[in-house]
């Protein structure tokens, strides 16, 4: 039983770090339509950006976000740089841009930084609450921030004009630039918010996996399987379905189908998603009138 | 008659002296002249292994050092490091181009156990020695079947079999569970352990393995301590072995911690994972860690770093793989000064095959490089040392 406690509360704190990278997939996902194959390494990137500014003397919380504010800029052009010119080409074009930025991005932060793993520093006591030994104070944090993350994006694409212009500067191109939207600048917008998100992710993430250029590789999979699973549109979804994988993978992978098999029950979970609901659990079909 | 008979000998004796300078011609195969040995070499500089390219960096930045002073008699070493990304076809596509294109005399320290499965025959075909390959496969040491092939780290095999050996001695009557990486190199090491332990190969209770692409591995290390074992034998690279003692630590589980050698670097390891969490670990080690404060006025490690600091500013000095191309490239410049003007594929085989007591300024003492034509495995003694939370202090003998 205690085992049972510890591997289900284990499962939700990497649950925690797939629904975070998870939301970052989400946001740029209302932004753009498309899904961002290297999302995950721009979030390692802020990470490093985080671990200089922290190395170079600044206090924790300062290097947080000024990384935030380095990674929405840096979004920002990346989208302006790269993909603009490349507006409108065939979804594959897109992700071979996507897949070479990955590379790309690996490959520097590698060069920069080499590929030795590293301590990232986490903003939470390092004694779990309550003498428990289950779950760390940084998992519950991480896990926190996570939620805390979910509610902001949900407010602001529910509540905000802004959030509303670049949903319909997403869903309808055309009639919202009718409307006077700048669908080109709401695009960009969506990269610098969803670059922001991976930033928080990434600085959650890295004092659980260590601070490496592939420490996301692994985790991209995985949040492919959560945004999918809960529906990509969702936000809500999305943070479910990376709790809802974390635990799931460690049960079967305890109990039923062996350690082997973990990494299968994600590719598994995307696979059945696709086939049985391609929106999700909590996603909406779109339907398109021709 | 007499005097003519002395005077024979004694010509005889001066032409048998010079013999070496005077006859000795110079032999040399494709790859090789007065001036230049041409060395081919695959490299992950890019993909999931490139952790590993700077073990291609530090060696070319020592063959260039030696270039500097000169050459090794006289010839200029010309290494060419190409990329494989740790993948296979690309490794054998490379070696193709090294071997046919490039002509290159023998392949140098091909890093990684798939990626030099992929040619190891072809180049047994083509008999080009494919030397001092950088992985730790224990199918390298066949001079039988693949005379052409050698490895240079000891075998995780060996490795395995002397955690074996000391658990059998300590912890006769201990509960086993192994964590390791499924791959070759994991189910390797863990054949060694089970060899080793023989007869009572049913100590090991529990076997949880994992994947290189696993973000975490909280769960193998629960349902580990689950399991009721008192000693952890933890078969893990760099990240996952650090990922593993801290969690081991947290969870509250306290075993006798075996941790294999690939992760046993303070800086890279021991240091993310936390100093406190890492007291008591034992390992086995070969060559010397930079981040050791044992070693800190060790003139051999500061020799090294000085060489770090000129010819390879770039490197991490943390970084264990540097004093392992350091080591390797150390011991191709020794088989090369062995092969005199003889530069020939077989004889660079022969040299390589009849390293004596070859004491690597930065392999720990007493551990030396001992090879014969029926001996094609460099290392194969090993320290058993245990982490006291600053440095690693060597105990027992050191193990064959």
């Amino acid at each position: 039983m205690d085992t049972f406690i510890a591997q289900c509360l284990s499962g939700l704190a990497t649950g925690g770090i797939y629904a975070s990278l998870a939301l970052a997939l989400v946001m740029i996902h209302q932004a753009t339509r498309l899904v961002n194959f290297a999302q995950g390494e721009l979030a390692m990137f802020s990470t490093y950006i985080a671990w200089s500014l922290i190395q170079a003397g600044l206090p924790y919380w300062a290097a947080f976000f000024a990384t935030l504010a380095v990674s929405f800029a840096a979004g920002i052009v990346i989208e302006r740089v790269v993909l603009r010119p490349v507006q409108g080409a065939s979804p594959l074009a897109m992700v071979v841009v996507f897949i070479g930025l990955l590379v790309i991005l690996n490959s520097v932060a590698g060069w920069i930084y080499s590929y030795t793993v590293r301590p990232f520093p986490s903003p939470f006591p390092s004694e779990p609450l309550l003498g428990q030994h289950y779950i760390s104070s940084h998992d519950l944090g991480a896990i926190g921030v996570t939620l805390a993350m979910l509610l902001a994006i949900y407010a602001f694409f529910r509540f905000t004009p802004l959030g509303l212009a670049m949903r319909a500067a997403a869903q309808n191109p055309e009639s919202a630039r009718l409307a006077g939207i700048r669908v080109g600048w709401m695009r960009a917008l969506g990269w610098g918010l969803a670059c922001a998100i991976g930033a928080v992710a990434g600085m959650m993430v890295a004092p659980i996996v260590f601070l490496d250029p592939n420490m996301m590789a692994g985790v991209l999979l995985y949040a492919f399987a959560a945004a999918l699973l809960g529906g990509i549109d969702n936000p809500f979804g999305a943070v479910f379905g990376g709790f809802f994988v974390g635990v799931l993978e460690n049960l079967l992978g305890a109990y039923v189908i062996g350690q082997e098999l973990k990494l299968t029950v994600a590719l598994v979970v995307i696979v059945a998603v696709l086939v049985v609901k391609p929106a999700g659990l909590f996603g909406r079909a779109m339907v398109r009138r021709v | 008659m007499k005097h003519g008979k002395l005077l024979a000998i004694a010509s005889l004796v001066a032409v048998l002296g010079a013999a070496p300078g005077a006859f000795a011609q110079k032999k040399y195969d494709t790859g090789a002249s007065d001036t230049e040995i041409k060395i081919g070499q695959t490299m992950p500089y890019s993909g999931p292994a490139s952790a590993y390219g700077t073990i291609g960096r530090i060696e070319a930045a020592y063959f260039k050092m030696i270039n500097e002073q000169g050459g090794i008699n006289g010839r200029k070493l010309n290494l060419i490091s190409l990329d494989d990304g740790y993948s296979p076809p690309k490794t054998v596509e490379a070696t193709r181009r090294l071997v046919e294109q490039e002509q290159v005399l023998f392949d140098f320290q091909p890093l990684g156990t798939a990626p030099n499965s992929a040619i190891h025959k072809y180049m047994n075909a083509k008999k080009v020695p494919q030397l001092f390959v950088a992985t730790g496969a224990t199918k390298w040491g066949d001079p039988k079947h693949f005379p052409w092939t050698m490895g240079w780290q000891p075998s995780y095999q060996t490795e395995g079999k002397i955690y074996a050996k000391d658990i059998l001695a300590s912890h006769p009557n201990a509960k086993i569970a192994v964590l390791y990486q499924n791959d070759d190199y994991g189910k390797d090491l863990l054949k060694g352990l089970k060899e080793g332990l023989g007869a009572k190969a049913s100590m090991i209770v529990k076997e949880a393995s994992f994947e290189v692409t696993d973000p975490s591995i909280d769960s193998q290390i629960l349902s580990l301590k689950d399991s009721g074992a008192d000693v952890f034998v933890n078969i893990a690279t760099p990240k996952f072995a650090a990922l593993a003692i801290r969690k081991v630590y947290d969870s509250g589980w306290r075993p006798v911690h075996y941790l294999n050698n690939v992760a046993l670097s303070i800086g890279s390891v021991l240091k993310p994972a936390g100093l406190e969490k890492s007291k008591g670990l034992i390992t086995v080690a070969y060559l010397k860690d930079a981040t050791d404060p044992e070693w800190a006025n060790d003139p051999a490690m500061n020799e090294y770093k000085a060489f770090l600091k000129k010819w390879y500013p770039e490197g991490n000095v943390a970084d264990s793989s540097n004093v392992y191309g350091y080591s390797a490239a150390m011991t191709l410049v020794q088989v090369l000064k062995q092969c005199g003007d003889n530069l020939t594929r077989e004889n660079i085989m022969k040299q390589a095959a009849s390293l004596k007591h070859l004491q690597l300024p930065l392999a720990r003492p007493g551990i030396e490089v001992n090879t014969a034509p029926d001996d094609f495995f460099p290392f194969e003694a090993l320290q058993l040392a245990r982490f006291d939370g600053e440095r690693w202090v060597a105990y027992g003998k050191v193990i064959e």
